[in-house]
């Protein structure tokens, strides 16, 4: 194997993971199929603003959260926030800790909201980990030999 | 199946417009009219995702942060052929926002995208005058499905 294959397959293989965890989802999948020639940096693009958003969403949900009296509408709005742009990106674990996280706002259950910010956090920082070396994983193989592969 | 339901489209809604020649007389020039949508939608990312997917329909887009300012641009006098609304947003929200259109006379194809899947809350939202409400996020089948309807209900 030479040494542009063996990192094109490691990059595949580091992919099909993340789908096979449950970390993304074929949404994400779209994306990629949305770059090419006249967007060529679209999935980096997206992706990046997905952190920048949800990094300003969480600090807020941090401040709403440290305040006496916990406004829920506030709550359930960034959450609401957070869920719709990792559906957007296929960040599929993180959608799922915030549909519960709104559950317990509905309830106004302050520990049980507490519980899924942490979860949320968590789905969020191992997303963006994750995202982050498969695309210093294509970046490596760009930088030996051309273009990745989109499959 | 897409391509040529905006083909069909364009072929049917040819705009005219007059042009003299050097004798004097006007001849018709045809040139196809290109769909126009309006993406209404507060997250960055949402429409930044949904810009790249309707491009590759060859639609012509504009995007608003939220009811209000779909409103106002219908206000300024811009039309859209299809109006993507979501339906949280601050300031103005969907359901707003789509009786505001519809009171205002507004006859876009006004496609809802919700993210709640409460029955009672899309009902809502659809009787505020939307055509159809698909569940986010937006994708090449639903876009091709409301080209699709939006075609059958010319012809």
């Amino acid at each position: 194997m030479d040494r542009v294959d063996q990192p094109k397959k490691q990059l595949v293989d580091y992919r099909n993971l993340l789908f096979h965890e449950g970390i993304l989802d074929e949404q994400f999948t779209q994306l990629q199929q949305l770059q090419d020639e006249s967007n060529p940096h679209f999935v980096v693009e997206v992706v990046s603003l997905f952190f920048q958003v949800s990094l300003r969403l969480l600090n807020e949900l941090d401040k709403v959260f440290d305040q006496q009296n916990v406004d829920f509408k506030k709550v359930d709005s960034h959450v609401h926030q957070l869920k719709g742009s990792s559906s957007s990106v296929g960040a599929h674990r993180v959608r799922n800790a915030c549909i519960a996280f709104r559950n317990c706002c509905n309830e106004k259950n302050i520990e049980g909201c507490l519980n899924c910010l942490q979860q949320v956090k968590q789905e969020f920082y191992l997303v963006k980990s994750k995202l982050e070396t498969l695309f210093k994983l294509e970046q490596q193989i760009l930088a030996a030999d051309g273009p990745t592969s989109s499959d | 199946m897409v391509n040529s339901c905006v083909s069909l489209y364009r072929s049917n809604t040819m705009e005219f417009g007059n042009s003299s020649t050097a004798n004097g007389s006007v001849s018709g020039s045809v040139s196809p009219k290109t769909l126009s949508v309006l993406i209404v939608d507060e997250d960055p990312i949402i429409r930044r995702t949904n810009i790249a997917l309707l491009n590759r329909f060859g639609l012509q887009i504009n995007v608003a942060e939220n009811g209000k300012e779909a409103v106002d641009l219908y206000s300024a006098g811009a039309y859209f052929d299809i109006v993507f609304m979501d339906m949280e947003m601050p300031i103005m929200d969907g359901p707003m926002a789509t009786k505001e259109f519809r009171n205002m006379g507004v006859t876009s194809m006004i496609v809802g995208l919700a993210s709640r899947s409460l029955d009672s809350e899309i009902h809502e939202f659809i009787g505020a005058g939307l055509n159809g409400c698909h569940v986010k996020p937006l994708n090449n089948a639903k876009i091709t499905s409301v080209l699709q309807e939006l075609i059958a209900s010319i012809y």
